[in-house]
């Protein structure tokens, strides 16, 4: 023992320590992170269904071509009826017997079997090649759309804060005017403008999503207000002043890996109910329109179809399913990640 | 250059726990608190908790106590057989370093260790409780017995009066609530009339507006007057008072300890005193308990520890002390920091920082030495001494 | 106080300005023709949009003058209308936007009322035990059944429930306010209110106890660790009455103070379970608006939702004052 610590000693780097605490090992910060995320069994629950969902929608098409997005099932059964009419000519009777032949050319709302995994809705596409695409789509979408926020957000909130004043009053007012816009009703209305000017339904979703995020910044804006100008009052940003640094150092050096934690918290909370909104917006015939799937607009259909609500559930339950599963995911990713990240946590 | 790499690597990680080692620790972890929580939320009877006072002069008495915290990073033993009596109408005062366990030895007297993380691990806490002459094992106690205690038979004082008190009920609904947990019949006017004569006692001036007041509304030396009087109101036989001054400015400070020591002859009860300051010690103690890194190195009477310090860091805590008469320009400090209490070595823990180590200090940690019929101490410079002499 | 909520009040008018403006350029972006196509529509369905109405509308806005001028006068305008409390008169309905908005409120209002009181009413309980038995198996099963309920998207929901209560049980009815059969006595009114609102208010109530039973946790756990819960122990209390009165008491404040942010929601109807189940609710009624281009209701319907949350966060500032003893009003 003593050997050992006259051998440390001189070669030690950290001199000022104690030489008692070179006996201890305490966890790396990112390990303590990461540990304190898989601790939580819901946090691995989550990230193994999100990472899923992923790899259904944007490799499972890829592996199961067999029908396209947008591809009817044509093999439709033809259907034979027989009618029989009969004419008086002359006072005798003729009897004309009549097989009409209907070709349904579309094969929809087959139940589920070998072709059809999920079965077809009620135009002849296949459900689970529609469940893959819709997802592409809805997560694609929230996420460009959080990820957008996220960018506004911080830059306008960190400007708020950072720099106070006039501006900060300026951003903070517009905040106040935006928060309280309702949000479902004003998405309606640009929804309308949209449609007035006549815009390709493929992008139509993007669009939407666009003007959400200008109008759903400020929550995040102020949050990032709110931890810079704590973080201003602390000792180490006025010894960061003291030095000189200069102002890009100050924000990107000091203040914003302190804002990540709860930045990063935001976003996979906000990702979940992204989601939800995207997937109203569809339900309501607002978003993604046919002949494109999306998982809200997969379930559209019920709305004025009682047949399909009650007899075929194969054609909305798994679109609803998938939804679930994806905001339950980032929820629980979400939580797991704000305990990892939490300086407080206990346990 | 592979070699290298993997050499910088393992440097890197040097110093930090493996993910085995983790897991090993949290599995541990949650065995030890899993057996420890049952253990006290279990039904007991009354006399698997009662025990015998071994000094019938002693008020409490604190047998090898060890209280642990199960962190992720391992068992921080912060109170590790930690042993020593209160007298009755006496003040003990603990003194010690940041971290050195003292709190954590008064919270768990309290049973107020926060769980599932800290624990009473192991010892015994005796307390003779005033009325019914059962001495009660306050470590062995359920905690749905506790109440039989707290507040009644031991009150306490904290450290942070800004904090302590609720702050959406008002001072006299907070110290009402002390006479109704603790006498079931009593009225409202009788609990309204002694907290007024508490909050006179503690030398309120206006004790009607502030039994009308929030707690925000008072200064910081009000609100410890009023945690003084809200101790008080229990009858207790021993207050615990945790740092009762180290948050409020100096004026305030004396008067408080002023205060404390004339409450102690009026209730007739002991003083369990917490402090980092010496000159608190010096001025209200009886005995004192010197603690160091979770364990008690030197005990005695104040007269003792004060003009016959033995452990060489008792001694270096009183030359660190400022002093107006002495020449020096700079004030002693002792070198380095308290060790980190996760994995403990098995000698003397003070080794490290002590300036008059010999070969034995690399051996065993020391026993207790008793050098008079109340001076210990835990140190091989003296242990040696005797056992030649 | 009295200056305080002068103040604010000052403010609140200028956020609605704030807010008028966007939703008057929003409304301004539309296309005048594709405003005429749809009143068109409107006509052929049967109702009749008067001449008048239009002229009416077109004047209030001073839609069809696209320079700047014109623009500024018609918001001039609408704000002037606005602050008599005129907001127009809806195309669908043929009356006066205030006076749709006064008759379908009612029944967003009692449905929203009654799920917001057995939300709470499930809600906090469920965050106290989940607190105090933090990390325990009680906190777990409690906390995943809240997430479930927080990431059901509310048409997917309400449709399944709707499918499996009302169209295979028959328990209740599917969808309307009452049967299409004649007349009830009073009883039997309120009897078909109760069976044709149970199902979307109990949609409601499961989709939002979980947000209010996570904030009642967050906030009891915060609690739970804060200095004077430790004092209250030390007393002596017992912990039931530890967490039932002392803890409890703080954690109220943030509960209170969000229930006057629920001002809005208590008003604005719930669009998509009023969708969903049919109600003549506000919501349902904005909806169809927006699908029929009733731009008068549309305006008005989104001037009122921003009225109603600025009133809403004044209110919680107020009553925050209320609850807790620390904050003062000035």
């Amino acid at each position: 023992m003593e050997e050992l610590n006259k051998k440390n000693i001189p070669n030690g780097t950290e001199d000022t320590e104690a030489p008692l605490d070179k006996n201890i090992r305490l966890m790396s910060p990112t390990r303590m992170v990461v540990r304190r995320f898989f601790r939580s069994k819901l946090s691995i629950l989550g990230l193994i269904m999100v990472i899923g969902l992923f790899l259904f929608s944007f490799v499972g098409p890829l592996v199961y071509t067999e029908w396209g997005e947008t591809e009817l099932d044509r093999s439709g059964t033809v259907e034979y009826a027989f009618a029989e009419t009969t004419y008086t000519v002359n006072g005798t009777e003729y009897t004309v017997r009549q097989t009409i032949e209907t070709n349904l050319t579309d094969n929809f709302l087959a139940p589920p079997s070998e072709e059809h995994i999920l079965g077809t809705d009620d135009q002849g596409y296949d459900i689970f090649v529609r469940l893959m695409y819709g997802g592409r789509i809805s997560l694609t979408v929230s996420f460009l759309a959080v990820f957008v926020i996220t960018v506004f957000g911080t830059v306008l909130g960190g400007i708020a804060g950072y720099f106070g004043g006039v501006i900060d009053n300026v951003i903070m007012r517009v905040c106040d005017v935006l928060i309280c816009l309702p949000g479902i009703p004003i998405l309606l209305i640009i929804s309308t403008i949209l449609t007035a000017s006549d815009i390709d339904a493929k992008y139509r979703i993007y669009l939407l999503m666009i003007y959400l995020t200008l109008f759903s910044w400020p929550g995040t804006a102020r949050l990032v207000r709110g931890q810079i100008l704590s973080l201003r009052e602390q000792e180490y940003m006025v010894a960061a002043e003291a030095m000189g640094y200069s102002t890009s150092r100050k924000i990107f050096k000091h203040l914003v890996p302190n804002v990540m934690p709860q930045l990063i918290v935001q976003m996979s909370l906000s990702l979940g109910s992204m989601i939800l909104y995207e997937a109203t917006l569809s339900y309501l015939g607002l978003g993604v329109q046919a002949p494109y799937a999306a998982w809200g607009t997969m379930i559209n259909i019920i709305s004025t179809n009682n047949d399909i609500l009650q007899n075929h559930l194969n054609v909305w339950v798994p679109a609803g399913v998938c939804i679930v599963i994806a905001v339950l995911g980032l929820n629980f990713v979400g939580d797991g990640l704000r305990d990892a990240l939490d300086p407080k946590a206990r346990r | 250059m592979k070699k290298e790499t993997s050499i910088s690597k393992a440097s890197a990680t040097k110093g930090y726990l493996t993910g085995k080692e983790i897991r090993a620790i949290a599995k541990a972890n949650k065995r030890e608190i899993n057996r420890l929580e049952k253990y006290k939320n279990r039904r007991a009877k009354l006399s698997e908790f009662t025990s015998e006072m071994k000094n019938d002069g002693n008020i409490l008495e604190i047998e090898d106590l060890h209280t642990y915290f199960f962190t992720e990073q391992g068992v921080v033993k912060a109170v590790n057989g930690v042993s020593f009596d209160v007298p009755k109408n006496a003040t003990v005062g603990i003194v010690g370093e940041s971290g050195c366990g003292k709190s954590v030895t008064s919270m768990s007297v309290m049973r107020l260790i926060q769980g599932p993380q800290g624990q009473i691990y192991s010892g015994s806490i005796r307390f003779s409780g005033a009325g019914d002459n059962e001495v009660y094992d306050i470590a062995k106690m359920p905690v749905h017995e506790i109440h039989r205690i707290r507040g009644k038979q031991i009150a306490m004082i904290f450290q942070e009066p800004m904090t302590s008190l609720n702050p959406v009920f008002t001072i006299g609904q907070q110290l009402d609530e002390v006479s109704f947990i603790h006498f079931p019949d009593v009225t409202e006017d009788d609990a309204r009339a002694k907290s007024m004569e508490m909050l006179n006692l503690v030398g309120i001036a206006m004790p009607e507006r502030v039994y009308k007041a929030f707690p925000h509304e008072l200064s910081g030396g009000m609100r410890q007057r009023v945690m003084i009087a809200m101790a008080l109101v229990g009858n207790p036989r021993l207050i615990i008072a945790d740092e009762p001054t180290t948050a409020l400015d100096v004026t305030i400070q004396a008067q408080i300890l002023d205060l404390l020591r004339e409450l102690k002859d009026k209730i007739d009860g002991s003083i369990l005193l917490i402090t980092h300051d010496l000159g608190i010690i010096a001025e209200m103690a009886d005995y004192v308990v010197v603690m160091y890194a979770g364990r008690v190195i030197e005990k005695g009477t104040v007269e003792e520890i004060f003009h016959n310090p033995m452990h060489p860091y008792t001694i270096g805590l009183q030359r660190s002390k400022p002093t107006l008469d002495s020449d020096s320009d700079t004030l002693f400090n002792i070198p380095g920091n308290v060790p980190n209490p996760i994995n403990m070595p098995d000698h003397c823990y003070f080794k490290e920082r002590c300036d008059r180590c010999t070969a034995k200090c690399s051996g065993d940690y020391p026993d207790m030495i008793q050098v008079s019929p109340t001076h210990f101490v835990a140190c091989h410079l003296w242990g040696k001494e005797e056992q030649n002499g | 106080m009295l200056k305080y909520i002068l103040k604010r009040l000052a403010y609140c008018v200028l956020i609605l300005l704030g807010v008028s403006l966007i939703i008057y350029f929003l409304i301004r972006l539309m296309p005048v023709d594709f405003i005429q196509s749809k009143i068109d529509a409107i006509n052929q369905g049967g109702a009749t949009v008067s001449e008048e109405t239009v002229n009416a509308m077109y004047e209030m806005y001073g839609l069809g003058d696209n320079s700047f001028s014109g623009i500024m006068r018609g918001y001039v305008n609408w704000l002037g209308a606005l602050a008599q409390f005129d907001l127009g008169t809806s195309f669908v309905y043929g009356i006066p936007v205030v006076d749709v908005i006064i008759e379908h409120m009612g029944i967003s209002f009692i449905i929203a009322l009654i799920a917001t009181v057995f939300e709470f009413l499930i809600a906090i309980p469920l965050g106290i035990t989940a607190a105090t038995h933090q990390y325990k198996l009680r906190d777990y099963v409690v906390t995943i059944l809240v997430m479930i309920g927080i990431s059901l998207p509310s048409f997917f929901f309400g449709q399944m429930l709707k499918n499996l209560l009302s169209l295979k049980l028959g328990w209740f009815p599917a969808s309307g306010l009452v049967d299409a059969t004649s007349d009830y006595g009073f009883w039997g009114l309120m009897g078909q209110y109760v069976s044709h609102m149970f199902i979307p208010i109990l949609t409601i109530v499961i989709l939002s106890i979980g947000a209010r039973m996570r904030m009642t946790r967050t906030n009891m756990l915060e609690v739970m660790n804060s200095d004077y819960i430790r004092t209250a122990r030390a007393k002596g209390l017992k912990e039931s009455k530890v967490i039932n009165k002392h803890a409890f008491r703080n954690t109220l404040i943030p509960l209170v103070t969000s229930l006057a942010g629920l001002l809005p929601s208590l008003f604005s109807g719930a669009i998509i379970t009023e969708q969903v189940f049919d109600l003549p609710g506000i919501g349902n009624i904005a909806l169809d608006a927006m699908n029929r281009g009733d731009i008068p209701f549309i305006m008005g319907y989104n001037m009122f939702l921003a009225l109603l949350s600025v009133l809403g966060v004044l209110l919680a500032d107020l009553m925050y004052a209320v609850v807790d003893p620390r904050v003062k009003l000035e």
